[in-house]
């Protein structure tokens, strides 16, 4: 039975300028045990996907379940089974850290729970927190407190939306180290995250959504090797070519053009060299996952779904 | 209670309709009771100055009732007064502060059903209601002689009162995007409901016309049962205003319950 299971999900907004389709026909299942990723850019409806998961936000059709449970008809049992981080950084200003979990637990109905609060205090870095309130913590603490809000109830399939953006490199690393080590107990993981090297380095299969859609679908290491696979960097003083700035990622001087083998690298060279570019610092590496994306958001490559 | 395998561990949790209601029920009184020189010293106060100014103007002026000192008629409005405002502002005020600042997601992502909802936030609002109202009482019970007829009429009107201003500041909550909203609804709506429901005068010494129109309020008829408790008789029959106040009460909770179960304005 997968873990989370989504079927021909679709949801539309009305807005002022008429209906906008946020998620249009998405179908795929999350096993028992995977470290998930979910990418797209901003606006490709990795959230609301998220919150139809959750059950903040109803699904126009189709279906969404978690362990076999449908979150609509069967939402208690659902959400008893997953444990979601939002994106938002949120907090009830009235309540110590250990209060606020005592009372995220009691909500699933889990009671006494004071020994997996205290692991899970030790493990985010929180253990001299517990007694202060959350009004006195830094975001990075806040961060925290709600991964262990979103673990209190010891869910076996954990959400995180995006959970590092504007958290410090100490926490990404404190958090990704428990996370991973959940997953290997077998927890199921599903990640949203805009940092690609985190999805690259974390998840096992990926999804990738734009406009609504999913545009790729397949494991990790496949997306990567599909991919053209050799990527060309260099820093450059004077404006790219207008014959290499189609295929080109410029940021500030570095300038960065995928190519498929040798003979496109020397012919990449050979503009340069045509237009009196001198680069600077060139290395020819292999492909990521940024590049990957950026290709694919492009829609220079056909959907790339795996069945 | 079910046991839900976890890779983790095993946890044993409660399960069914109202798992997690005494949690929720619990961190809303809670909430309150942390900021209590605002939710319950505050109004407790503003009680007593109404009582010291208008007994000071009133008393020995007008007798209500036959034989009722003025001060004595004011006392148990001025209870049920602040019982009535403080349970709607408990809920009303919760739900909206928990939709702006958007720690109301910590609630929607769990099992909570409609009818928790609906306990936990009536239960605290009943809880602060009666927090206030006997702080009210404990105060002003000095300032003139005040005996019990019966208990029964003012534990009733007590804790139906406050559960329907209390379902009725949930409706709002969830209604309301603004706290602009909530203060409208506090400000045009509940305060000249309270204040024109007889718990300043009798409204048997209104004129013809104001004297109909009060009628048609339903706060008056929680004042006006609820002072029967205190001197055993009232503007009309105690039983008038059961049926009226029950009445309401099933009518406001269904419509609560209904919003709550379709996630009116929360789950979208």
């Amino acid at each position: 039975m997968p873990a989370i299971s989504f079927v021909n999900v679709a949801k539309t907004y009305a807005s002022p300028r008429g209906e906008v389709r946020a998620l249009d026909d998405v179908s795929f299942d999350i096993e028992e045990g995977e470290f998930f990723g979910l990418l797209g850019p901003n606006g490709a409806g990795k959230t609301t996907l998220i919150s139809i998961l959750a059950g903040l936000a109803r699904a126009t059709a189709g279906r969404v379940s978690v362990l076999g449970h449908d979150v609509a008809a069967d939402y208690a049992a659902a959400r008893r089974l997953i444990g979601v981080v939002p994106q938002e950084l949120v907090f009830d200003p009235f309540f110590t850290v250990r209060e606020a979990l005592r009372i995220q637990g009691g909500y699933f109905g889990v009671h006494h729970n004071d020994a997996w609060i205290d692991e899970l205090l030790a493990n985010l870095g929180l253990a001299d927190k517990g007694d202060s309130n959350m009004r006195q913590l830094s975001g990075g603490m806040k961060r925290r407190v709600l991964v262990a809000q979103a673990l209190v109830h010891r869910p076996p399939v954990i959400v995180l939306d995006e959970p590092t953006a504007g958290v410090d490199v100490e926490l990404r690393q404190t958090l990704w180290q428990f996370i991973a080590r959940l997953n290997k107990e077998g927890h199921t993981v599903l990640l949203t995250t805009h940092y690609l090297e985190e999805a690259e380095a974390l998840c096992g299969r990926i999804a990738m959504l734009k406009q609504g859609r999913v545009v790729a679908l397949d494991r990790t290491s496949a997306l990567l090797a599909g991919t053209a696979s050799t990527m060309l960097r260099f820093k450059l003083d004077k404006p790219l070519p207008a014959a290499l700035q189609k295929n080109a990622r410029v940021t500030g001087r570095i300038v960065q053009i995928t190519a498929h083998d040798a003979r496109e690298v020397e012919s990449i060279l050979a503009v340069l060299h045509a237009a009196n570019c001198d680069p600077e610092d060139l290395e020819i590496g292999r492909a990521d996952l940024e590049d990957v994306f950026i290709e694919i958001m492009r829609g220079e490559t056909p959907p790339r779904v795996a069945a | 209670m079910t046991t839900v395998v976890s890779p983790v561990a095993t946890v044993r949790v409660a399960t069914g309709i109202l798992a997690g209601t005494r949690t929720l029920l619990y961190k809303e009184v809670l909430r309150f009771w942390k900021v209590s020189f605002q939710t319950v010293a505050a109004p407790v106060l503003t009680a007593v100055l109404y009582l010291l100014i208008f007994g000071h103007v009133l008393e020995g002026r007008v007798t209500v009732f036959g034989s009722v000192g003025y001060t004595s008629f004011l006392i148990p409005g001025l209870v049920m007064m602040s019982v009535l405002q403080n349970a709607f502002a408990n809920s009303s005020s919760s739900l909206i502060q928990s939709k702006i600042t958007g720690n109301l997601v910590f609630l929607l992502v769990s099992p909570l059903s409609h009818w928790a909802w609906f306990l936990a936030y009536v239960g605290a609002s009943i809880v602060r209601g009666v927090a206030v109202g006997a702080g009210v009482l404990i105060v002003t019970i000095w300032f003139a002689p005040l005996h019990v007829a019966n208990p029964l009429w003012i534990l009733f009107f007590t804790v139906a009162g406050a559960a329907l201003m209390g379902a009725l500041g949930l409706i709002a909550g969830l209604w309301a995007e603004k706290f602009d909203q909530i203060a409208a609804f506090q400000n045009f709506i509940i305060m000249p409901m309270t204040f024109l429901s007889g718990v300043f005068y009798s409204v048997a010494s209104l004129p013809p016309v104001w004297h109909t129109v009060s009628h048609l309020n339903p706060f008056f008829y929680m004042i006006d049962g609820f002072r029967r408790g205190f001197f055993g008789t009232s503007d009309v029959s105690p039983w008038t205003s059961l049926a009226v106040v029950g009445a309401s009460l099933v009518v406001v909770c269904a419509v609560c319950l209904h919003l709550l179960k379709i996630g009116y304005k929360i789950r979208h």
